[in-house]
């Protein structure tokens, strides 16, 4: 497929501007657990169309409109009276609502399908590609648009009106709803706003993307921009955004993505492409979200491991000066990956930290502890020993058990905690195993008999 | 203070001054009852608590008052009127609402002034101030911009307590503000309990831990299904008035009450 201006700016405009209509509503539903409501109204909205269809013939009916309309809303009702009345589960009930309605649609349409043009197809995916050769004039001939503009920019400007004008009523009504009703903001008025909106949005959208892909602008652009911020009117303007990106690469897609796997086909559908980038911006985000992304989430625990792994290190340096015995910076690290039993990246890791923080020299014959190294290794050792004697004095552990615990409670004890060990313990001097506890002013009493391990 | 009157029939027998007034009130869920004939006056400028064992009906008592359930019978009047919603805060249990919502404390708390704010009027700066003011009250302000799922429990009921404090009311209804709160913010919500109790407001809570009662509140309502008592809590809260809330005896009219849905239930053919 050639790249034409008019054509493809045409088709990546209705993509854009159905995306960016759908990301408004679908936002709120995703907000208040109710995404599948979409999906439901979506389905449901069939026989309305098939019926508005056969009723006036043709396409660009308003009869078409308000049938499928009523159909949505139907379905949200119906759905929600059958999980009140018959106490189903509210998936259930949407389940049940949903399917029967679409099944009904697709009956229709079959039956129809012989006397009017209403292609099944169609129905499911839309035809987005054949949207910019059904032009209208739009005012009094001034602009000549596609037939689907005018009504996706109407729909998107009314989206657009109740989300800045009702904002905190949505809001509220999403996070809040008894609070919202005691005070006077009636809930269900704002939800069943939302249920137009969102049905009205379905049926606008129905012809470009079709019943079934609408669900993917519904719900995906906001479930990503919710991953990207935890501010409401981010994850909005996000959701939006990210629709109309996933329009652009949509269209991009379907023409070229295909060519790079299978030769013999030129291009496959834009909203089916729109969905599949859809959930390609999904994982991305997934990825490499800020807060709640799998690579922060690494990077943390990353940075958090080197970070022990490097009071290990000054742990061990504080305990070779303290046996004077001198180690190489290999024998520093075997020790630490023993010890610590961490690999050795985060070992290299760890006492990188360490020469870069000028805390010790690591050298290939000998390793020093500067003097800003040694204060803080003494703080380590101390939480080390205070917790051990703590372990052993108090909680009766027998002494040979409370070197592990310690290795981990030593790295997450400040200072008023080693304090408040030292009291417990009755400022012990010595920890179980005759080591010497080194006092919070950084010098050891080197007395006591170190004969015991 | 009126005394009680649990087999009070009478509208005019109520007090037309309280803030609270419920008169012959019957709710049911699914055609169950869950509360029956419940007959009270809150007193004005009190801090009430109300206890009872779980399924005694409390929260469906302070939902139903402020008509966010059905009443099958019954009238609920606030100061002798129909509910002034401006005058009267209500706080909901704190697992009522998704923490993950993305919004900061202060959003929250400025909740609390939608409803005098009113339809399509957005937050300014002036109401941002006053949820600001509120979240000093509890001891938050550090806490203003944070996403509220990264607040501590204790911290989230006090986001609500201040949510019911900038709604400036005459009547707060609480539901189970003590619920899963260490002992210093339990601390810290009495404190401001008992400064709204200083500036007239009346305050009813749902309450659970029944050690704290005779220090904390004024007036108590024990509650199972239906007023056992209510009165001052040196009066009503007694040992024999605790066994008859949380004994066996009313375990009887639980019964009768499964009875008596069922029976509707398969009389009506549902």
């Amino acid at each position: 497929m050639g790249w034409e201006a008019s054509y493809d700016g045409w088709v990546i405009a209705i993509g854009a501007l159905a995306a960016f209509a759908c990301a408004l509503p679908g936002t709120f539903l995703l907000l208040r657990g109710m995404s599948m409501m979409g999906d439901a109204i979506s389905h449901a909205v069939l026989p309305g169309i098939a019926l508005g269809f056969l009723v006036s013939g043709t396409r660009d009916s308003i009869w078409m409109f308000l049938g499928a309309l009523v159909a949505g809303l139907l379905a949200a009702v119906l759905s929600q009276a059958l999980h009140r009345m018959g106490r189903l589960e509210h998936g259930a009930a949407m389940g049940v609502v949903f399917t029967s309605l679409f099944a009904l649609g697709l009956i229709l349409i079959v039956q129809a399908a012989g006397r009017v043009e209403l292609d099944p197809h169609c129905v499911l995916e839309g035809a987005i590609e054949w949207a910019p050769l059904d032009m209208v004039d739009v005012f009094w001939g001034w602009l000549t648009v596609p037939r689907a503009v005018p009504v996706l920019v109407i729909m998107l400007l009314v989206n657009l009106t109740v989300v800045i004008a009702c904002y905190k009523e949505m809001k509220i009504a999403a996070f809040d709803p008894d609070m919202a009703r005691a005070s006077g903001i009636d809930a269900r008025i704002m939800n069943q706003v939302l249920m137009i909106i969102t049905a009205a949005t379905c049926v606008a959208c129905f012809e470009v993307v079709g019943s079934i892909l609408v669900v993917a602008l519904l719900v995906v652009p906001p479930a990503t921009a919710r991953l990207l911020s935890d501010r409401l009117p981010v994850v909005l303007v996000l959701a939006c955004l990210i629709g109309i990106v996933m329009a652009f690469l949509g269209h991009f897609a379907s023409g070229s993505v295909p060519g790079w796997f299978l030769a013999d086909i030129e291009d496959v559908s834009t909203s089916g492409m729109m969905a599949v980038m859809a959930g390609f911006l999904f994982v991305l985000a997934w990825v490499l979200s800020p807060r709640h992304g799998l690579v922060m989430r690494a990077v943390h625990r990353l940075r958090l491991r080197v970070r022990i792994a490097a009071e290990d290190v000054l742990g061990l340096l504080y305990r070779c000066e303290e046996r004077q015995e001198q180690l190489t910076a290999a024998q520093v690290r075997q020790a630490l990956m023993k010890a610590a039993s961490i690999g050795g990246v985060t070992a290299r890791l760890a006492m990188a930290r360490i020469r870069r923080q000028g805390w010790a020299e690591l050298g290939t014959t000998s390793c020093h502890l500067s003097d800003e190294g040694r204060v803080l290794a003494t703080e380590v050792v101390r939480s080390h020993r205070l917790w051990e004697a703590w372990l052993w004095r108090n909680i009766k552990l027998p002494a040979d058990h409370v070197h592990g615990s310690a290795m981990r409670l030593e790295h997450v004890t400040d200072a008023g905690m080693r304090d408040q060990l030292a009291a417990e313990t009755e400022a012990t001097e010595v920890d179980p195993h005759g080591k010497p506890i080194p006092d919070s002013g950084g010098e050891a009493d080197p007395s006591p008999d170190s004969t015991v391990e | 203070m009126t005394s009680q009157r649990p087999g009070a029939t009478d509208r005019s027998e109520h007090d037309d001054r309280a803030p609270l007034s419920i008169h012959d009130m019957t709710v049911a869920y699914d055609r169950k009852p869950v509360l029956w004939d419940v007959d009270l006056d809150i007193p004005e400028g009190q801090l009430v608590c109300i206890v009872g064992p779980n399924g005694a009906g409390k929260s469906t008592l302070l939902k139903a008052c402020l008509g966010l359930l059905p009443c099958v019978s019954g009238d609920v009047r606030f100061w002798g009127r129909p509910i002034q919603r401006q005058r009267v805060a209500y706080v909901p249990q704190r697992e009522s609402v998704d923490w993950d919502f993305p919004v900061s404390a202060l959003d929250v708390v400025a909740m609390g002034t939608y409803r005098k704010l009113g339809w399509l009027r957005p937050v300014g700066r002036r109401q941002r101030t006053q949820a600001l003011e509120a979240l000093e009250r509890v001891g938050l302000t550090e806490f203003a911009s944070r996403q509220i799922s990264q607040l501590s429990g204790g911290q989230q009921q006090r986001v609500f307590l201040a949510r019911a404090l900038v709604q400036n009311a005459d009547l707060y209804l609480m539901d189970e503000p003590f619920a899963s709160v260490d002992a210093s913010t339990e601390e810290a919500i009495m404190d401001v309990l008992r400064e709204l109790r200083q500036n007239g407001r009346t305050v009813v809570c749902i309450h659970h831990d029944l050690q704290t009662v005779r220090e904390s509140f004024d007036w108590v309502v024990m509650l199972n299904m239906r007023v056992v008592a209510a009165g001052p809590v040196d009066e009503v809260f007694t040992m024999e008035n605790l066994r008859r809330t949380y004994g066996g005896r009313l375990t009887l009219l639980d019964q009768a009450a499964t009875a008596l849905g069922q029976a509707t239930r398969s009389l009506q053919g549902s």
